[in-house]
């Protein structure tokens, strides 16, 4: 099936949604590295840059119900979520109203209520839990799905084979992901794996794996949706390798003076927002007045979501010593 | 909804199990996972019996793979589970360091996530294990914030720590002594009952000096009070039973009554619970102290494998028995 015939068999309507989070990641992303570049985030910041239809697609595709374990390219899944543009910029501002108030900072972030499981810096280590959220949604009978997510780097680490090991032995309702975006930090595939594709992994769990056109919202969205539905019926867990760029630095200080200028130039061609756009035009669902508007609304809902966490309170330091523990109360069933 | 006993004395596997039984009929969101726990009923068979009364998924037999089952009970706890997982020795606990530290231990604090969950981990030595199958890991664990840390001595505390330990909204550690296996046995009472965390325990009362202890050693230094009592010191056995979050109170108390403390444990002397012991009681109890304080520890070696190297490294009774004739005489 050729990219327009593809889009086709995706409701307007979806796809329009899943446009606006492009846009809305896009937009977050580079406002927090202007804040950056004026000294205002004093950590570090990691973007999705080039790579948003990934999260924005897998995460389109759950039902509300279902979990997510992300990685830190994955700011469209957490704004899919629900997690909102001032909760973000809060948190990378290191202010209370952010999802760990303070605690930890960018995108190490999670809340249960809206199902998303917080990222740890240890790549990879968030695929066992998730196999774990998966076991409990087998043991309790639910059908409910776990999506997981995490880099070409990450599934060189031991954690991401015993999880897909586990996952497929036991049939686990998991999705897993891999934004393969050709470099863990300054370490270009080749030296990261001897298989040609990062999905050949899977085949040593005896997974079904398949390579998705990273930066075609459709396609990541169409091989999420039928994994998922996989997942769900029982019929155990799916490995997706989503094939990207990333189009930045490791983080915002990093120059990736590494990565060839020609490698960038061509995958510029490929973006995945220019590309939604072409195909959303072509379908007839959209025009550039519909581009243009959808900017205006999420450059408010940013700036909007900037001001509010500018004004919200920086935790006091003596906040540091609440939370090491759990209390009974909160495990009340 | 207790284990019929009547009466009969069970050992400290036998609590531990019992404890496990329990739990998983009171609160189906108790299960277990492990290697070779189902069928063949776990290494030092705990878990006998369990697949056959609770099904294969709630008595989960795992891949070779700590990180991982370790990193799944913390996704199955987030989700509302109560998972109970088993290192088959302590020792293995290394591979799923990283789970343990970096998700489990920080995940309540980062983003307020309750990860309750059980980790399972038969240490120590004097079972002529080695290197790899004697170890006592939770000197790591005592300096990773977020985790608690229990290690029961008697077949009592075993079963209520346990149950407490599993009711617990934290990540806890739970280190089963697997010399006193079998080897030490009580009757147990009939109904429901914990141990709660947090809480130490003075198992023999004395006046002269103080042993602050837990696992396999309380039962050493219970030998050397008896032969010490000959001698006319009373030696007071602290059995601190929690290591995090430890029972600071009961220490001062104790050293507050007999003014000598030895520090007693089988994990290695520098860094250990030991060491921080004696650190509290020099800020907090220094006007209470007539003599040094004495750590009696194994060497910083490894856990050696030959029967006079194993004997030489752990600690004996002998040693509490000196330590104490040289306080008493301060």
């Amino acid at each position: 099936m050729d990219v327009l015939e593809t889009w086709k068999t995706v409701k307007r309507a979806d796809l329009l949604q899943m446009y606006y989070y492009l846009r809305l990641t896009r937009t977050l992303e580079d406002r927090i590295i202007a804040l950056y570049r004026q000294g205002r985030i004093v950590g570090g910041v990691y973007t999705s840059n080039g790579m948003e239809a990934i999260s924005v697609g897998y995460a389109s595709a759950l039902e509300r119900d279902d979990i997510i374990a992300p990685f830190h390219r994955d700011m469209g899944a957490f704004l899919v979520r629900g997690i909102t543009p001032g909760e973000v910029v809060a948190q990378y501002l290191g202010k209370r109203t952010g999802p760990t108030k303070g605690k930890d900072g960018n995108v190490h972030m999670g809340d249960l209520k809206r199902g998303v499981i917080g990222f740890v810096s240890h790549l990879a280590d968030n695929l066992p839990v998730a196999t774990g959220v998966a076991l409990a949604f087998r043991l309790r009978g639910e059908s409910r799905v776990v999506v997981t997510n995490t880099g070409d780097g990450g599934t060189s680490r031991g954690d991401f084979h015993e999880a897909m090991n586990f996952a497929a032995v036991r049939k686990l309702p998991v999705v897993f992901f891999c934004n393969n975006n050709q470099y863990a930090y300054s370490t270009p595939l080749g030296l990261q794996m001897a298989v040609k594709d990062v999905v050949d992994r899977a085949k040593a769990y005896g997974m079904p794996g398949e390579i998705v056109e990273g930066n075609d919202l459709a396609a990541v969205y169409l091989a999420a949706r039928r994994a998922i539905r996989k997942a769900r019926a029982g019929e155990g867990p799916t490995f997706i390798e989503c094939k990207t760029m990333r189009m930045h630095g490791h983080s915002e200080h990093d120059s990736a003076k590494y990565v060839p200028r020609e490698l960038l130039e061509e995958w510029k061609k490929k973006e995945p927002i220019l590309k939604a756009e072409q195909m959303l035009k072509q379908l007839g669902y959209a025009d550039e007045n519909t581009f243009r508007e959808v900017g205006e609304r999420v450059t408010k809902e940013v700036e909007a979501g900037v001001e509010f966490a500018e004004k919200s309170p920086l935790p006091e330091g003596p906040e540091t010593l609440n939370g090491v523990f759990a209390t009974d109360e909160e495990i009340k069933p | 909804m207790t284990t019929a006993t009547a009466g009969r004395e069970v050992t400290y596997l036998e609590a531990i199990s019992q404890a496990l039984d329990e739990e998983m009929t009171r609160d189906e969101r108790v299960f277990l996972m492990g290697e070779d726990i189902g069928p063949y009923g776990g290494a030092f068979r705990i878990t006998e019996g369990f697949q056959k009364k609770y099904g294969e998924w709630r008595v989960l037999d795992t891949p070779l793979s700590e990180s991982g089952f370790v990193g799944a009970a913390i996704g199955a706890a987030m989700m509302g589970m109560r998972p109970v997982v088993e290192m088959q020795f302590a020792d293995f606990i290394s591979c799923a360091f990283d789970q343990i530290t970096e998700v489990a231990a920080k995940n309540h604090y980062r983003w307020g996530a309750p990860v309750p969950m059980v980790i399972r981990a038969p240490f120590g030595g004097g079972v002529h294990g080695g290197p790899f199958h004697s170890e006592c890991p939770e000197g790591w664990f005592f300096h990773s914030p977020g985790l608690k840390l229990v290690a029961p001595s008697t077949p009592y505390d075993a079963k209520g720590l346990l149950k407490a330990a599993i009711r617990d909204p934290n990540p806890v550690i739970y280190f089963e002594h697997k010399f006193l296996y079998r080897r030490i046995k009580a009757v147990l009472p009939d109904e429901d009952f914990i141990v709660p965390i947090g809480k130490a325990d003075v198992k023999r009362a004395g006046v002269d000096v103080s042993v602050i202890t837990y696992g396999a050693m309380v039962h050493l230094a219970l030998e050397a009070a008896e032969l010490l009592a000959r001698d006319g010191i009373a030696l007071e056995v602290v059995d601190l039973r929690t290591l995090i979050p430890l029972d600071k109170e009961a220490i001062y108390q104790s050293v507050r009554k007999t003014g000598k403390v030895i520090t007693l444990h089988e994990d290695y002397k520098t860094g250990g619970i030991g060491a921080e012991v004696a650190a509290l009681l020099a800020e907090e109890c220094f006007d209470s102290l007539d003599g040094p304080i004495m750590r009696i520890a194994a060497p910083d070696t490894p856990v050696p494998f030959s029967t006079p190297l194993e004997e030489f490294f752990l600690p004996k009774v002998g040693d509490i028995v000196a330590a104490a004739k040289k306080l008493a005489a301060y």
